[in-house]
């Protein structure tokens, strides 16, 4: 099961070294113990339900007639904080981008941001569900998980 | 302060790590955390516990505030995020500063400046930016220590300044400290509060002020010369110069000043949201000194009520609650004291009528406030049914986006975690409407307490009373530019705004008998291994 162990290793640098994860994301693995063993995925499918309610309020609130850009500058705030939070680096900064469109008021900038936020999301989190998934593939494999720190 | 609570400690969460050490500070500090953002506040939490503190979270201000106000003495320190859709962030800071004065900190994404200064401004005892680290975290209860050491040394400053004043002896056994060694621990105060704009109540305007009283008479020369001038044209030197008071300096009459601003900026809030819960009526506040008064005690904070005014400051903002057991002790106190002192007299009215009235009469004043400015017909943003749908659209929509992955390895896993607790967003909606109704409704209880006031104040110093009704008409219509100009730190010293004149000096030779009562061996500033032997912070 060697194998498997260094796939999660490589896929877990990967991610930090593309930018998907930062720092933050370790300082969540390094809160994961005995009294929460599963500490990171608990955080994360909160972090996706959250993300997604946001994705689409914003989706909805850019096809109103007129847009409302502080709802919308609103959202992207909230996105911000929480994928601050978790350490989803590249969502974040597509946030603060967001944020200076809704600013200026541009509105075909702010669908062209949240098109990129949708994508580095879902990117995120298919990346992570695979990164869940070998980690799972390991423990039931009878090995312990590997956490970086 | 005193709190009557039993010290009961739960166990820890993290039972795996059985440590001898667990009730002492600062592990088992009791924190609450506000922040409408879930998985923040789960991270938080996990980190709070990490640090062995006893975590209570909350995702709406309303409930938070139900929270602090349901026991007082529950929690040492709140923290709590800026941007909250229920209420604003720096709102329930002043609220907690006011009513149960607990060092808060705020955080947020944002950290512009002009946000990290409004926190300061309204009494944060840190701001704190997003992503929170453990780090962070672990520090907090600094905040919690200082602000007990500042206490227990003010209340001796306290003392230190009646015996410097009166210039009489009054050594009881709450009077330990002698001027010299006063002197010496407010230098060191200074030093060690420099730091902290919000707390520029003693250090730096005691060492200053040492010797200036803002007596009846000086505060009624100093409104006459506001007036005089017109609140608009006021500046210090030229309220100096009309005052004529040789002793006085600018800086004086600046800072008396900005918290006179500050005072009547609050009195008018108060008066408009009184005014339009129906509460009081609006004309009685300015023709009467209960507005003024109601308003000192609002603004004391418990140790120092009976304090010579200057001093009597809180840290940066409001209190209105008052600690129940202080006022038993002074009630107990001044019962049989034959002196009509009305500011003492009169708080404690208060305080009867407050204590006897049920437990939202205490907050009748800050719960108007939230209807006023919340409205609750703004309901969740996201409607359940229609999540569901979306969200199914979004899984369509996600698996025609490029993947980074490996493919081969992965599959696609497309079962979103629906992890949606409208119970759980519904409810906690409704909970607060429940909460202003029943506020409202207890509302008049205050004014009963109001005329109390009035009727003890009948009895006194009509003299002041006239001056004090036409400074809050004039003020009150310059209010805004009160506000504007008064952008420094708020300092609440309203006992300076409550002279009467016989009242003070009368109150002097009380306040030193009282102030011995005050005296709590356990504020002394051994605080760190009293903290949780004795169950009272302050």
């Amino acid at each position: 099961m060697d194998h498997l162990h260094r796939k999660l290793r490589d896929h877990e640098a990967a991610m930090f070294q593309q930018g998907y994860l930062d720092d933050q994301f370790s300082q969540l693995q390094k809160l994961q113990d005995d009294t929460s063993p599963d500490f990171v995925i608990e955080v994360m499918t909160m972090f996706f339900d959250d993300s997604e309610k946001l994705l689409n309020n914003m989706s909805r609130a850019l096809e109103q007639v007129p847009v409302n850009f502080k709802q919308i500058d609103a959202h992207a705030h909230q996105q911000k904080g929480s994928s601050a939070s978790v350490g989803a680096a590249r969502v974040k900064n597509v946030c603060g981008t967001f944020r200076n469109f809704c600013e200026a008021q541009n509105l075909e900038g702010c669908v062209r941001c949240l098109q990129q936020l949708q994508q580095e999301y879902s990117l995120l989190k298919n990346n992570l569900k695979y990164l869940f998934k070998l980690q799972q593939e390991i423990k039931t494999a009878g090995r312990s998980i590997h956490t970086r720190g | 302060m005193v709190h009557n609570r039993s010290l009961v400690y739960d166990n820890m969460d993290n039972a795996c790590f059985p440590s001898p050490h667990l009730d002492a500070f600062p592990a088992g500090l009791r924190v609450l955390v506000v922040d409408d953002d879930l998985t923040c506040l789960r991270i938080l939490e996990k980190m709070l516990k990490k640090c062995f503190y006893r975590v209570t979270t909350c995702c709406l201000a309303i409930e938070a505030l139900k929270k602090l106000r349901e026991s007082k003495g529950t929690y040492d320190i709140v923290i709590s995020d800026v941007n909250m859709p229920d209420m604003d962030g720096f709102k329930l800071l002043e609220h907690v500063g006011l009513e149960m004065d607990l060092p808060v900190i705020m955080m947020s994404v944002d950290g512009e400046t002009s946000r990290v200064m409004k926190g300061v401004q309204h009494g944060a005892c840190d701001y704190l930016l997003k992503p929170i680290r453990m780090k962070e975290v672990r520090n907090i209860w600094q905040h919690v220590l200082r602000k007990r050491i500042r206490e227990a040394r003010e209340f001796e400053s306290l003392e230190g300044i009646h015996l410097m004043r009166n210039g009489s002896d009054h050594t009881d056994d709450g009077n330990l400290f002698a001027v010299g060694k006063e002197m010496n621990l407010m230098k060191k105060r200074k030093d060690f509060d420099s730091k902290h704009d919000d707390q520029v109540f003693l250090d730096q305007t005691f060492i200053k002020k040492a010797r200036v009283v803002w007596s009846v008479d000086l505060h009624q020369k100093f409104v006459k010369a506001v007036n005089q001038l017109g609140f608009d044209k006021v500046g210090p030197k030229k309220i100096l110069d009309l005052m004529n008071v040789p002793w006085l300096t600018r800086e004086n009459v600046a800072s008396h000043l900005q918290k006179y601003r500050l005072y009547l900026s609050r009195l008018q809030k108060k008066n408009d949201q009184k005014s339009s819960s129906g509460g009081i009526k609006h004309s009685d506040l300015p023709s009467k000194d209960p507005g003024c008064l109601s308003f000192l005690n609002s603004f004391n904070k418990q140790q120092k009520e009976g304090a010579i005014d200057s001093f009597g400051y809180s840290d940066g903002t409001l209190k209105i609650q008052m600690d129940t057991t202080s006022h038993e002790k002074r009630r107990a106190s001044t019962s049989d004291i034959p002196n009509p002192k009305i500011r003492k007299s009169s708080e404690i009215g208060l305080n009867q009528s407050l204590e006897s009235a049920e437990s939202e009469a205490n907050h009748t004043v800050f719960d108007s406030v939230i209807p006023t400015q919340y409205s609750w017909n703004e309901v969740p943003k996201r409607p359940l049914g229609e999540e569901l749908n979306t969200l199914v659209q979004l899984k369509d929509n996600l698996s025609h986006l490029p993947l980074n992955v490996t493919q081969q390895h992965f599959q696609n896993d497309r079962s979103l975690s629906i992890n949606s607790n409208p119970s759980g967003y519904k409810s906690d909606y409704i909970r607060p409407v429940n909460s202003t109704v029943s506020s409202v409704d207890t509302f008049p209880s205050q004014s009963k307490s109001d005329i109390i006031f009035t009727s003890n104040l009948s009895l006194k110093t009509p003299k002041f009373n006239l001056g004090c009704a036409s400074d809050m008409e004039i003020y009150q219509r310059n209010l805004l530019l009160g506000i504007e100009s008064a952008s420094t730190p708020l300092d609440e010293d309203l006992n300076l705004f409550l002279l009467q004149g016989e009242y003070y000096d009368m109150n002097f030779d009380m306040q030193n008998i009282e102030m011995s009562e005050y005296y709590d061996p356990r504020l002394i500033p051994e605080v760190p291994t009293n903290l949780y032997a004795s169950g009272d912070y302050s």
